[in-house]
């Protein structure tokens, strides 16, 4: 227990924006698609009501990736993994608990970036509303597939760039949920959403713990 | 503490080549045992296969008593400061007293420097830092004079001395002479492929 305090303490302040590795660039980018689009577009007020939900789901999306650099590279080349294994913390733990300071050094202020970011392309209340929900169910799992694409690809050359690429087919089926639940009435598209993210949760911390055990025989 | 380290007709293979094959070693209580032979020889993979992070390829390695490893990789953030490093692993190893390993190997003024600007030797001694906070009965050190000046030298054999005179293990890669105590030297060579 004390063993996984110390690392989610160690995660945090690597991955928080402000800490050493991460930063607010995902966010920044983030806002930066939502104040794009209307120019892109035209200010046409309608149109932006009725897709705008799209764009903040597309532009989270790709805002997960952003961090996926360093998420598990650096520990892995710097051998961190290595003395924890010697200390009989399992890549299992490790990696669920990076998951969770993944997310939270994203998500709850990706969810604040996304009132504002309403606001610039003129959602209303209920569509804002249907939105935060969606990005709160959704964001897990976008954040358990980049964790476990980051471990995979951590060991190659090039392997951020090819990240990128590999988590966006395995996030569609969140993406088309998520993003799905604005077009209809009922919550069952945000639910579904959130069953997903549950299942990838579950899965990514063995699936990236099996891919840093596996490069250690490189 | 009751320490033990065997490898019995342990082979390494690396990249469709082997390395080495048929070696045993047989490690009790205050026992060191430096490894020496060439640059790609198969020091460091018998080290990573002793500390269990790599299968060897035919054999078997059993241990008792926590392993503890200092190799060519750090594993202290690069951005952090010293002390900041080096203090997630001595909460993680439940260290009650950081302070002596830092006063042997004269860390102490180096511990606001972010770890990426130590130099070759700085760093190698704040492994050796992590190493000794640890308290562990069986090390494993590869390559630990690099990049050390003479007499910090010196102090990792006083070091490695004091370890096995207190009942511990130590196997030492190293391709330069290693005073380890007793002597005994096992040459990779002898066993290669």
């Amino acid at each position: 227990m004390s063993a996984a305090l110390a690392l989610l303490r160690r995660d945090l302040s690597l991955l928080m924006p402000g800490g050493s590795g991460g930063g607010v660039l995902p966010l920044l980018f983030f806002l930066a698609v939502a104040m794009l689009y209307p120019f892109a577009v035209g200010p046409d007020a309608q149109l932006l009501a009725r897709t705008g939900g799209g764009v903040i789901w597309v532009a989270a999306l790709l805002a997960a990736i952003l961090p996926l650099e360093k998420l598990v590279t650096d520990d892995l080349e710097a051998g961190v993994f290595d003395q924890l294994a010697l200390r009989n913390v399992s890549e299992e733990l490790a990696m669920a608990i990076r998951l969770l300071a993944h997310w939270l050094a994203f998500a709850p202020l990706l969810l604040v970036a996304t009132l504002p970011a309403a606001a610039l392309l003129g959602l209303d209340e209920a569509t804002t509303r249907t939105v935060l929900l969606g990005l709160l169910a959704g964001t897990p799992g976008l954040a358990a597939v980049g964790l476990a694409v980051a471990a995979l690809t951590a060991s190659m050359r090039g392997g951020a760039a090819l990240a990128g690429l590999m988590v966006i087919p395995l996030a569609v089926p969140i993406l088309i949920f998520g993003a799905g639940a604005l077009s209809r009435p009922d919550t069952s598209g945000i639910l579904f959403t959130a069953a997903i993210s549950l299942g990838l949760c579950a899965l990514a911390p063995f699936a990236a713990a099996a891919a840093i055990r596996a490069a250690r025989e490189n | 503490m009751q320490a033990q380290l065997t490898a019995k007709d342990i082979a390494c293979r690396r990249v469709e080549r082997l390395l080495f094959k048929g070696l045993s070693l047989d490690c009790a209580p205050g026992d060191a045992l430096q490894v020496a032979g060439a640059n790609g020889v198969g020091k460091s993979s018998l080290l990573r296969i002793l500390a269990g992070l790599l299968r060897p390829f035919a054999g078997e390695v059993s241990s008792t008593g926590a392993i503890g490893l200092v190799d060519e990789r750090l594993a202290l953030d690069a951005n952090q400061p010293l002390g900041k490093a080096l203090a997630f692993w001595e909460r993680l190893d439940g260290c009650s007293d950081p302070g002596r390993a830092l006063e042997v190997l004269q860390l102490e003024p180096l511990l606001d420097v972010p770890v990426r600007y130590l130099s070759t030797g700085q760093k190698k001694r704040a492994a050796l830092a992590r190493l000794l906070n640890r308290n562990c009965p069986v090390w494993l050190l590869d390559e630990p004079l690099n990049g050390l000046d003479t007499q910090a030298q010196k102090s990792v054999e006083a070091l490695v001395a004091l370890h096995c005179g207190g009942g511990g293990i130590a196997v030492v890669a190293s391709h330069q002479p290693f005073a380890v105590p007793g002597g005994k030297a096992l040459a990779i060579e002898d066993y290669a492929a």
